[in-house]
């Protein structure tokens, strides 16, 4: 899922600076699941919005924010307020940004990464979108989200004892667990060929990328 | 034997091939546009070494280019291996440096994947990694021997015109003590199959490992297939002993030597004889074809050392 972790309450009222009545609005599907945009925190940040008396809040929460279809429920309350603060990720921002084209809209979040929930509180990147994945040949650890130089011929120099340089506490060397991984199953000579120059066309270096399936569209 | 032969025809190819104990040093280009510190490094180094590498933005800090800083070395007299890494071009940017230092006479290139950006002093760059050190490494020998460009195009200005490809002795580098141990062998075996010439390693302080990792090379026969040139970094004060060991990841130092510079009256001199030491011990080893000398910021001392260590005179450049 989407990972976001709110922006310092500083930056939020930042933002805010001149508006009267704001819409205060979650998302109910990531940021609900990672703790950061869904109705408890909209709960949160709209009292701590509302002291001091200056701004009027108002709080919302719908299904999905990368949805058209989920904003049709709040449109007459967003109508009503000067501006849109929304805990979505980026991608619900930019189309409540879209949706509501005459109305001010900020983010109340910082969108982090694509990841999984390691414990308590805790989440870690695994994937980047590259739009071509090879989990199936490097056991299911993506050298290009997991190593810090998105190397495909790993691991460099920088790896010790498991872990990456780049930050030893915090981050495990990609190209360790790849490793160790195949050897696991096996199938360590599957690292013995050197891989070629991956196609970054295929991901957002090609521009902005869209999708369509004409199966799905032609049904609908 | 004619210069056909060769597959660059640069000095450190020949004297390679002519079965010489290559010694190399490193020259680290400025963090300025001052000329004096090149023309006084070169000078320290010049008639004591027989190539020397011109670092690539080291350490991910900002400084003179290696392409300009290898020109520079040799239109001093020095044969430079000029370094280039992964981080800061993409394969366009790569390959558009490759052919302009060839045109500029520049025969021997190092590929490198190169340090993280969090290391050095633009921690907030956006870093590149287009490719790795060995998709590099194969870009370079197809442009050499199979003259064309990575996308497949040949190297020729327009269809009928011939065909000039940048024709470069590929280095590239292996890090002995890094981790996974058993795979650093099978990393070097890629970079010998994506087309390396000669490796340079990671400073070596930790001789047992290296012993150990040489065996595994000997073992795969790597030692016949490139040449393998031993990374030595002479140690100047207790502190930087202490700092290599503690805070450099891939660098093993025993405590022997944290001892002997601790017990020192003159530390400096300590770690010139030690890396003496290192550079005796390294020669009798069975696939070992030279030194690389990393005296960083110490260029001074590599006359000292290597005379120290018996490598004088050095041979004269082949014709």
């Amino acid at each position: 899922m989407i990972i976001a972790e709110q922006k310092p309450m500083d930056e939020i009222m930042g933002l805010l600076q001149g508006h009267r009545k704001v819409l205060v609005l979650g998302c109910g599907t990531c940021v609900t699941v990672c703790l950061a945009g869904g109705e408890r925190e909209v709960a949160t940040l709209t009292s701590v919005l509302r002291l001091g008396g200056k701004l009027e809040a108002v709080e919302q929460t719908i299904e999905r924010q990368c949805d058209a279809e989920f904003f049709e429920s709040v449109r007459e309350v967003a109508t009503a307020c000067d501006a849109i603060l929304s805990l979505a990720c980026g991608v619900g921002v930019q189309l409540a940004a879209r949706l509501f084209g005459d109305k001010p809209v900020y983010p109340a979040l910082n969108t982090k990464f694509m990841g999984t929930n390691e414990a308590a509180g805790k989440w870690a990147e695994n994937c980047l979108a590259c739009g071509d994945c090879q989990l199936g040949v490097f056991g299911g650890v993506c050298p290009v989200t997991r190593c810090a130089k998105s190397l495909s011929n790993g691991p460099c120099g920088g790896s010790e004892d498991g872990r990456c340089e780049v930050d030893p506490d915090n981050i495990e060397c990609g190209w360790q667990l790849i490793h160790d991984r195949l050897k696991a199953l096996g199938k360590l000579d599957a690292l013995t060929a050197v891989a070629a120059p991956r196609d970054w066309s295929k991901t957002h270096c090609g521009g902005p990328r869209r999708l369509t399936r004409e199966d799905v569209a032609q049904d609908s | 034997m004619s210069e056909t032969t060769y597959k660059s025809g640069s000095n450190l190819e020949k004297l390679m091939a002519a079965g010489e104990f290559i010694v190399t040093a490193e020259l680290g280009p400025p963090k300025s546009a001052d000329p004096e510190i090149i023309k006084t490094k070169a000078d320290h180094l010049r008639g004591w070494v027989d190539a020397v590498n011109i670092t690539d933005n080291q350490t991910a800090i900002v400084r003179v280019s290696s392409l300009c800083a290898s020109k520079l070395a040799l239109d001093l007299g020095l044969e430079p291996i000029m370094q280039m890494t992964c981080r800061d071009r993409n394969r366009l940017a790569m390959q558009a440096d490759i052919l302009g230092a060839y045109l500029l006479g520049i025969r021997n290139l190092v590929c490198l994947t190169g340090d993280h950006q969090c290391f050095g002093n633009h921690p907030t760059a956006r870093h590149v990694f287009d490719l790795d050190s060995i998709q590099l490494i194969r870009m370079v020998r197809d442009m050499r021997d199979k003259k064309i460009f990575a996308c497949g195009d040949e190297i020729k200005a327009s269809a009928k015109a011939a065909l000039h490809e940048p024709r470069m002795f590929i280095g590239a580098a292996a890090n002995p003590f890094a981790d996974p141990f058993e795979f650093r062998v099978t990393r070097l075996e890629k970079k010998v199959e994506a087309g390396a010439d000669f490796i340079q390693t990671q400073c070596i302080y930790d001789m047992d490992r290296f012993q150990r990792w040489m065996e595994l090379v000997r073992a795969r026969g790597l030692h016949k297939r490139c040449k393998i040139l031993a990374g030595l970094t002479p140690l100047r004060t207790l502190g930087m002993a202490k700092h290599m060991r503690d805070n450099v990841a891939g660098i093993k130092l025993p405590d022997s030597y944290i001892e002997r510079m601790e017990r020192s009256k003159e530390p400096k001199t300590e770690g010139i004889a030690i890396c003496a030491e290192q550079i005796q011990a390294l020669r009798q080893i069975e696939g070992v074809a030279g030194i690389h000398l990393m005296a960083i910021e110490w260029e001074s001392k590599v006359a000292e050392i290597v005379q120290k260590a018996g490598l004088t005179p050095r041979p004269v450049p082949l014709v």
